[in-house]
C-alpha cells in the first residue's frame, strides 16, 4: 500500500479561502479582504492567441445544479507550452501560468476567461488536439475527478490519441460548443457528474 | 529526476462512491472511468512561487484588529513525495472553521458563535526542505446534516499542489485522540487504518512556544517518485 496522504472532501465552505472573488456565495460585509491566489482569469498581458470564455453547468445525478464544486483548469498556451520545468521548450507566453479556479455560482454556473490552447505532444510523440484539463471538487465527493475539454471546432480531435481511448457514443460529452456571444468567442462546457449522459471522467 | 505518477498509490484514495457519506450518492460517476497514459498534460501542473504569498498570510491570528479566541496552535511540517523527498515551492492553502466550529462562509449558520477576529483562512509556500508552518486556533468540532447528531472531528481543510497536476491534492488534517472519529464517514471513507492516521497530526511538545502556543507536527506526502529502470522496461 502507497504512503501518500489520502485525498478527502473539499467540503461547502472552500470559496472564502479558495475563491473568494465573484463566484461564490460567502458575502462578508465588506469587511474581508482577503486576495485569490488563484482566479478565473487567465489572461496576462503578454499573451497571445484567441481570447475565449468557457462557461457550463455542474450537475448532480439527479440533473440539479451543483452550486458549491469548486473548477480547476490546466491548459497550454496558444503555442500549446506548459508553463511548468518539465515543458523544457521554449515559451513566448512568459507570464501566462495556464492555471485558473473557478466556483459554481447559485444555478450552478462557472466560467473562466483564457486564451485557447494550442496542440501540445502526445504518446509516441504524436500530437494531441488542443484541449484543457478540467478538474472538479465538491461536497460529496471525497477525491477530486479529471475531465478534458476539447473544441467542436477543431478537425484534429478526429486524431486525438486520448479521445480516441473514450468510447464513441461518450465522446460528445468532452467537447465544448461554440456559441456567438457579441465579440467573445464563448465555449460550452456542461459537466454532469453522474447519470445520463454522464461526463466522461479520467483514471489517472 | 523525472517523475512518475504510478496509478497503484491512490488504492488509498477514498471510493467516489461511500454511502454513509449521503451527498456521495449523487455525485460520484456511476459509470467507469477511463484509463489514460500520463502525457504532458497531466505530468505537468502549476507553479505558484513565493511571489504567490505576502508574509503573514500564514498566520490566521493576526488578519483582524483582534486576536481571535480559541487555542492558539503552531501546525507545521514538511510536503514529501512517494521517494519521501523534500518538495520545495508548493503552494499550501488551509482553510478551518474558527474555536467553535463556526464556518464565515454564509451557508453555514448553525448556532454557534462567528468571530470577528477570526476567518480562517490562510496560504504558504513551503521552503527549500519542503517545511511549512501555519500559526492559527484549534477549529471545534462543527455539526452537519449527514445523519442525525453528525459531528464532524476538528479538522483543518489542506490544498496542496506539488509538481504536477497529479500530485494535487485537497485533504483534512485531522488531531490526535479525537473522540469523533469512530464516528464519522468522511475520516472514516479512507479505509486503510495505516492512510487513515495519516490524516492525523502529532502532538509535538518540542515545538511547542511556552505561554503561547501548542504545536501540531503533520506532514504531508504527495503522489509522484522517481522512474526506475524497470519502470522504463514496461513501455
Amino acid at each position: 500500500m502507497s504512503d501518500i496522504t489520502p485525498s478527502q472532501t473539499v467540503g461547502p465552505f472552500f470559496a472564502y479561502g479558495l475563491t473568494p472573488k465573484g463566484r461564490c456565495q460567502w458575502d462578508p460585509n465588506g469587511s474581508y479582504s482577503w486576495k485569490e491566489t488563484v482566479s478565473d482569469n487567465l489572461v496576462t498581458p503578454d499573451a497571445s492567441g484567441t481570447r475565449i470564455r468557457i462557461e457550463g453547468r455542474v450537475l448532480d445525478g439527479d440533473g440539479a445544479p451543483i452550486n458549491d464544486a469548486m473548477i480547476e483548469i490546466w491548459q497550454a498556451d496558444a503555442q500549446g507550452r506548459y508553463a511548468n520545468p518539465r515543458d523544457n521548450r521554449a515559451r513566448p507566453n512568459a507570464k501566462f501560468k495556464g492555471f485558473g479556479r473557478s466556483a459554481t455560482d447559485k444555478s450552478g454556473v462557472y466560467s473562466f476567461d483564457t486564451i485557447k490552447p494550442g496542440t501540445v505532444p502526445g504518446p509516441g510523440g504524436k500530437p494531441q488536439a488542443p484541449h484543457i484539463v478540467v478538474c472538479i471538487y465538491s461536497r460529496g465527493m471525497l477525491r477530486q475527478v479529471y475531465t478534458r475539454l476539447y473544441f467542436a471546432d477543431e478537425a484534429s480531435n478526429a486524431a486525438d490519441p486520448i479521445l480516441a481511448l473514450v468510447p464513441e457514443d461518450r465522446r460528445g460529452t468532452l467537447i465544448a460548443h461554440k456559441q456567438a456571444k457579441g465579440d467573445m468567442s464563448v465555449y460550452t462546457f456542461d459537466i454532469r457528474v453522474q447519470g445520463e449522459n454522464e461526463t466522461v471522467f479520467f483514471d489517472v | 529526476m523525472t517523475l512518475i505518477f504510478p496509478k497503484e498509490s491512490l488504492q488509498v484514495f477514498p471510493k467516489h462512491l461511500t454511502p454513509a457519506y449521503r451527498s456521495t450518492a449523487k455525485r460520484s460517476p456511476s459509470k467507469p472511468l477511463i484509463i489514460i497514459p500520463h502525457t504532458l498534460s497531466e505530468l505537468t501542473g502549476p507553479v505558484y512561487g513565493h511571489d504567490a504569498v505576502q508574509d503573514g498570510d500564514n498566520d490566521l491570528t493576526k488578519q483582524h484588529k483582534g486576536e481571535p479566541l480559541g487555542e492558539r496552535i503552531v501546525v507545521h511540517g514538511h510536503v514529501y513525495d512517494e521517494d519521501k523527498r523534500p518538495v520545495p515551492d508548493t503552494l499550501v492553502e488551509i482553510w478551518q472553521a474558527n474555536a467553535c466550529g463556526r464556518y464565515v462562509h454564509n451557508v453555514d449558520q448553525h448556532p454557534a458563535p462567528l468571530d470577528p477576529n477570526f476567518t480562517g483562512a490562510g496560504r504558504t509556500v513551503t521552503d527549500k526542505n519542503g517545511y511549512y508552518k501555519f500559526i492559527t486556533v484549534k477549529p471545534g468540532a462543527y455539526p452537519w446534516g449527514n445523519h442525525h447528531n453528525a459531528w464532524r472531528p476538528n479538522h483543518i481543510h489542506f490544498s496542496v499542489f506539488g509538481h504536477s497536476f497529479l500530485s494535487r491534492i485537497v485533504t483534512q488534517m485531522y488531531f490526535p485522540g479525537d473522540y469523533l472519529f469512530p464516528f464519522d464517514p468522511i475520516f472514516n471513507s479512507v479505509t486503510d487504518e495505516k492512510a487513515r492516521m495519516r490524516m492525523v497530526s502529532s502532538f509535538d511538545l518540542e515545538n511547542t512556544i511556552p505561554d503561547w502556543a501548542l504545536c501540531f507536527r503533520w506532514d504531508i506526502v504527495l503522489r509522484g517518485r522517481e522512474a526506475t529502470p524497470q519502470d522504463n522496461d514496461e513501455h
